[in-house]
C-alpha cells in the first residue's frame, strides 16, 4: 500500500502547474495512452462518482418523478430519523457483534492455518492440503448457504449430531441462539485456505537463517514458529487487520440476506441488510441512502483511526 | 535441514499437526461430497431418510437429465454464458488499458488517475444510489445491468499494472522506434507477455461473475433473464416452486424434487472447482500484490 502515500504525495507535487506547453506537449506524446484510459474514466465516472453524487438524495425527499436535482432538501432529517429508529440500536448491535466476532474468531484463523501449515515438511501433502483449503472459496455463496441450510434443517445433519449427543432436532436457522455460529463457522469454513495464502507467501519471505541461528541455540519447533515466524509475519497481519478495521460495519450482507428469516431479525438484522429492506423493497429511497452513508462514514472513521493507531504503534501503516 | 536430530516433542506436534489438516480436508471436502451423492440417489430413498449420507441411496441419473433440460435452468445457464461470453473479452480489456497506462513512465495524468480509481476502492455511493443509476441509466432488467456495472475492478487492475511493470522497458521502446503505436504495444507485446497474470484475472472475474447473484436478485424481473445462481437460490433458499410452475413438467419436477437441487449444484459448482487447482500456482502470487504492495 506505499503506493496510496505515493499517490499522495503526486498529487501534492502536481499542484505546482506546469506551463501549458508541456501539458500540451504531454498530450501530443502520449496521445493513444489517453485515449486507452477514457473509457476507463468514463466508467468510473458513470458507474463509481455518479452514485457518489447520488448521495445527495440522503439530504433530499427524493421522489423519482421529480429527479437527483430538483428533489426538495431536508438536510439532515432521514439521518435524525436513523437515530431515533426503534431498530436503530438493534441494527448497530448486530452489526457490531457479528463484525467483532468475525474479527474475532475469523481473522486468526487462516494465520494460524499458515502456521500449521508451514511446519509440515511433506511437499506434495502441504500443497495438496492448500489446493483443498481453496476450494470453499470458489463456491459459490447461493450454493455455500443452501447447504448450511440443508444441514440445519430440523431432520438434517446437524440436528442427527444434536441427537447422537442427547439434544433435540430443530431447525438451527431458526434459533436466535444458533446465527452467529452458524455465521462464524461457516465464514470460517469457506475463507480459511485462501486468506492463508497471503500468510504463507509472507512466510516463504523470512530468512532461513533465522531458523538455523535459532536451532543451534536449542530453540524448539514451537519456539521457533513464537520468536521468528510470528514476528515475521506481523506487518503482514498489522497491513491485514487494518484493511479489516476499515470495513468493521461492512458485515457479509449478501450471506445474511441468504440465510436470515424474520424469526431472527433480532440477532441477524444489520445496518446493510436493512438498507435493503428499506431502500430496495419499501422504495425509501432517500432515507436507505442516509443510512448506508451513515455506515460509510462510519467505516472511513474506523479505517482512519486504525491506521493512525498502527503508525503510532508499529510504524506500518496503509497512508 | 535434515541433519538435525528430531526430539519427542517435534514428533508428537508433528503428528497432532497432521490430524488437524487431515480434519480439515475432511470437513471441506465432505459437504461436496454430500452433494454428489444426493444427486445421483434415488429421490424416494432420500427423502425417506435424510441426514449423514456416505454413500447414494439407491443410484438414478434422472435429476441430471432434467437439469439440462429443464427450460429455467436451461435458461439460467445460458443467461450466465452470455453475461461471460459479453463480460470477459470486456473486463480483459480495460483491465489492460488501465494496467497499461497506470505503469507507462513519463505520463503526466498519471499518478491523478491512479487516485481517482483508487478512491472508490475506499468509498463508494453505496447500495441504493447504484441501483438508481442503473435503473435511470435504463439498463434495469436487461443483461447489461450484470455486464456493465463492475466491468473493471481497482484490484486487478493495479494486479496488471504490476505485472506490466515487470516487463523490460526496452522491449516497448524499440517496437515505438518502429513506429508501433500503443494499441498494437498493448495488445502484440504486452498481452502475450504477462499471460498468466491474464489467466488469473479472467478466474477473478469470470469467477465473480459465475457465483454473483445480488445485483441480479436487484436488477432482474423475468425468471426468464435470471443468471444460474439466482434461479438456484429461488429454487435451494426461498423453497419457491418456480420449477414446477415454468413448464409443464410440474409432474417430472415433482418426481426429482430433492434431487434435482443437488444436481443443479453440482452443474453449476464443479466446472469452476475444476479450473481453479491449474491457476493455483500463479494466483498466490496475484494475491501477494493486489494486497501488500498495492
Amino acid at each position: 500500500m506505499a503506493l496510496l502515500s505515493e499517490a499522495a504525495t503526486a498529487v501534492r507535487q502536481n499542484r505546482r502547474s506546469l506551463p501549458a506547453k508541456t501539458l500540451k506537449r504531454d498530450f501530443r506524446l502520449n496521445k493513444y495512452k489517453y485515449l486507452l484510459i477514457l473509457p476507463v474514466i468514463v466508467y468510473f465516472v458513470l458507474f463509481a462518482y455518479k452514485p457518489m453524487y447520488g448521495l445527495i438524495i440522503a439530504f433530499k425527499d427524493y421522489r423519482p418523478a421529480v429527479g437527483f436535482a430538483d428533489s426538495k432538501w431536508v438536510g439532515f432529517k432521514h439521518f435524525l430519523n436513523f437515530f431515533n429508529d426503534v431498530y436503530f440500536w438493534r441494527l448497530i448491535k448486530n452489526t457490531l457483534s457479528i463484525s467483532g466476532l468475525s474479527i474475532l474468531f475469523g481473522f486468526p484463523a487462516p494465520i494460524l492455518l499458515a502456521l500449521l501449515l508451514n511446519e509440515i515438511r511433506v511437499g506434495w501433502f502441504k500443497r495438496t492440503v492448500q489446493t483443498i483449503t481453496y476450494m470453499p472459496y470458489f463456491i459459490s455463496l447461493v450454493v455455500a448457504c443452501s447447504l448450511i441450510k440443508i444441514y440445519c434443517q430440523s431432520d438434517g445433519i446437524f440436528s442427527q449430531i444434536a441427537i447422537a449427543m442427547g439434544g433435540q432436532a430443530q431447525n438451527f436457522l431458526m434459533s436466535s441462539k444458533y446465527f452467529y455460529l452458524i455465521y462464524i463457522v461457516s465464514d470460517i469454513w469457506q475463507h480459511i485456505g485462501w486468506n492463508s495464502i497471503i500468510y504463507l507467501a509472507a512466510l516463504s519471505a523470512i530468512d532461513q537463517e533465522q531458523y538455523e541461528a535459532a536451532r543451534i541455540d536449542g530453540a524448539g519447533r514451537f519456539q521457533q514458529m513464537l520468536h521468528i515466524t510470528l514476528p515475521g509475519l506481523a506487518p503482514t497481519i498489522m497491513i491485514l487487520f487494518i484493511l479489516r478495521m476499515g470495513g468493521i460495519l461492512n458485515v457479509g450482507y449478501e450471506k445474511i440476506l441468504l440465510l436470515y428469516s424474520e424469526a431472527i431479525y433480532n440477532v441477524a438484522d444489520v445496518i446493510s441488510t436493512y438498507v435493503y429492506r428499506k431502500g430496495i423493497l419499501n422504495a425509501a429511497y432517500s432515507y436507505s441512502t442516509a443510512v448506508g452513508l451513515f455506515n460509510s462514514v462510519v467505516n472511513i472513521l474506523f479505517l482512519l483511526a486504525a491506521n493512525a493507531i498502527s503508525k503510532k504503534t508499529t510504524e506500518s501503516g496503509l497512508f | 535441514m535434515a541433519s538435525i536430530r528430531k526430539t519427542k516433542g517435534d514428533i508428537v506436534f508433528d503428528i497432532i499437526n497432521v490430524l488437524i489438516m487431515l480434519m480439515l480436508v475432511f470437513v471441506t471436502l465432505y459437504p461436496m461430497y454430500y452433494v454428489v451423492c444426493a444427486s445421483v440417489s434415488s429421490n424416494v430413498l432420500l427423502l425417506a431418510e435424510p441426514g449423514v449420507l456416505w454413500y447414494p441411496k439407491g443410484v438414478n441419473l434422472g435429476a441430471y437429465k432434467l437439469a439440462f433440460t429443464h427450460p429455467l435452468l436451461k435458461s439460467g445457464y445460458l443467461n450466465i454464458l452470455f453475461i461471460l461470453f459479453v463480460s470477459l473479452p470486456l473486463n480483459i480489456t480495460l483491465t489492460l488499458f488501465c494496467g497499461y497506462f497506470l505503469a507507462s513512465e513519463k505520463v503526466y495524468f498519471k499518478k491523478p488517475v491512479l487516485v481517482f480509481i483508487m478512491f472508490t476502492m475506499f468509498f463508494s455511493g453505496g447500495m441504493i444510489p447504484g441501483y438508481l443509476n442503473v435503473r435511470d441509466l435504463g439498463l434495469y432488467n436487461t443483461l447489461w445491468a450484470l455486464i456493465v456495472p463492475g466491468c473493471i475492478s481497482v484490484y486487478n487492475s493495479i494486479i496488471c499494472k504490476t505485472a506490466i511493470e515487470a516487463i523490460p522497458g526496452s522491449l516497448t521502446e524499440s517496437a515505438y522506434i518502429d513506429g508501433a503505436n500503443d494499441l498494437y504495444i498493448v495488445f502484440r507485446i504486452v498481452l502475450p507477455l504477462i499471460m498468466p497474470t491474464v489467466a488469473v484475472l479472467l478466474l477473478y472475474y469470470g469467477v465473480g461473475h459465475w457465483n454473483s447473484w445480488f445485483s441480479a436478485s436487484l436488477y432482474i424481473q423475468d425468471n426468464d433473464k435470471l443468471p444460474i445462481q439466482n434461479v438456484l437460490r429461488a429454487v435451494l433458499i426461498a423453497n419457491s416452486n418456480i420449477l414446477n410452475s415454468a413448464a409443464a413438467e410440474g409432474d417430472k419436477v415433482d418426481q426429482f424434487a430433492e434431487t434435482i437441487k443437488y444436481a443443479a449444484i453440482v452443474i453449476t459448482t464443479v466446472p469452476v472447482l475444476c479450473i481453479y487447482p491449474f491457476l493455483q500456482k500463479y494466483f498466490v502470487k496475484g494475491v501477494m500484490i493486489g494486497a501488500v504492495k498495492g
